[in-house]
């Protein structure tokens, strides 16, 4: 298992120019913007459930570029629906790479359904999303982050996390800021 | 239904079309049959199929972050399933066009259908979502490229409400 701020900041060590990300309300934002805000960044403060959709309508509109929806498992379980309709879609640019501890953190570290019977990375494939990952240890994650700048078919990797809670970092909260400046970022 | 009132799906396309849209997304239903129809069989657009209304929501504000405009479709049970959601588009100013179908009112002969139908209106004003009714085929089009209009103009989320009286009676023994 990997410690949630040494995973995120080993996947976009090397982040590509033409990586765009969406990440998942609560930790998983704290986390992205740890590794230093970005206008190439569209953090969720809510919409709880939307992460993998904001993804698949970012990756339809543009080809060019590669997009990685970050989120966690409390996040991914709400839109569960959402692996299915991207599975349809078969975006070769979206990646979805959901951090996984078995716990709702932001709200108090409740188990989640990961914790009891439920496979996401198994999900997943049943949707059909032909390239999955599990990504437990550091050679995963290095692999991962490659895959970043040189996925060509969709890709849902599970990250798997310890039940840590670092302390937050918080980029700005303003959605219109946030949206004004991606689209300035993608020359939409 | 008149022959001269079957042509609205047509002139909705044609208004789809008109704006640029590029994405649509849908949860199929009996009333939109012909324009998602329309939507699939056009090589501009990219159709895509919800497991689940609040879906289209998110893909909506996706779909104009990197660019493109999109339209959602649904019946008016869909409103329901969209409701946290459409706090991405108010907080972010995005802009939304929903075009539903309506239950649950005139002519109605489900009444599972009317707890959710009656309430569309209520629900779409509280969410900031400006509603047109559309209750005649000749309306259709002028309404309709007006709210298409506001929403991308004006950044704003804009629903058009297609009555039971526009669609008309579902037919319910085959
Ligand atoms: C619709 C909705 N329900 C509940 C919440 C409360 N909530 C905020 S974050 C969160 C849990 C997120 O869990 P997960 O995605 O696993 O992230 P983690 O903090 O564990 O990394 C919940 C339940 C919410 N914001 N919106
Ligand atoms: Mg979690």
């Amino acid at each position: 298992m990997l410690e949630r701020r040494k995973a995120i900041a080993t996947l976009l060590a090397k982040r590509p120019d033409d990586l765009v990300i969406v990440s998942g309300l609560g930790s998983i934002t704290y986390d992205v913007a740890s590794v230093g805000d970005d206008d190439r960044n569209f953090y969720l403060w809510g919409a709880m459930g939307g992460a993998a959709m904001v993804g698949l309508g970012v990756a339809l509109a543009q080809p060019a570029r590669r997009v990685a929806v970050i989120t966690g498992d409390g996040e991914t379980l709400m839109g569960l629906g959402a692996l299915a309709t991207v599975a349809v879609q078969k975006p070769a640019n979206l990646a979805i790479i959901v951090f996984d501890n078995g716990l709702y953190g932001e709200t108090g570290s409740q188990a989640s359904h990961t914790r009891g019977t439920v496979d996401l990375t198994k999900a997943a494939a049943a949707c059909g999303i032909g390239f999955t990952l599990e990504v437990d240890n550091e050679a995963g994650l290095g692999r991962l982050a490659e895959l970043l700048g040189s996925y060509t078919e969709t890709l849902f990797a599970r990250v798997a996390i310890t039940p840590t809670e670092p302390p937050r970092v918080l980029p700005t909260r303003d959605g219109v800021a946030l949206k004004l400046r991606f689209r300035r970022a993608v020359g939409a | 239904m008149s022959k001269a009132d079957s042509t609205w799906p047509d002139q909705l396309f044609a208004v789809l079309k008109a704006a640029d849209i590029r994405q649509v997304g849908y949860v199929p239903d009996a009333g939109h049959a012909r324009l998602i129809e329309r939507c699939a069989a056009d090589p501009a657009i990219r159709d895509v199929v919800l497991t689940t209304e609040e879906e289209g929501v998110a893909l909506a504000a996706g779909a104009w972050l990197g660019g493109q405009r999109s339209a959602l479709l649904m019946q008016s049970s869909g409103v329901g399933n969209c409701v946290n959601m459409l706090s991405l588009i108010k907080s972010c100013r995005f802009p939304l066009v929903m075009i539903v179908t309506m239950r649950g009112e005139w002519a109605e002969f489900n009444p599972w259908q009317v707890a959710m139908g009656s309430i569309v209106e209520p629900v779409l004003r509280l969410a900031d979502v400006h509603a047109y009714r559309l209750d005649r085929a000749e309306d259709v089009a002028d309404v309709a490229a007006g709210a298409v209009d506001l929403a991308f103009g004006g950044d704003h989320a804009i629903a058009l409400l297609l009555s039971q009286r526009l669609i008309g009676r579902k037919v319910w023994v085959k």
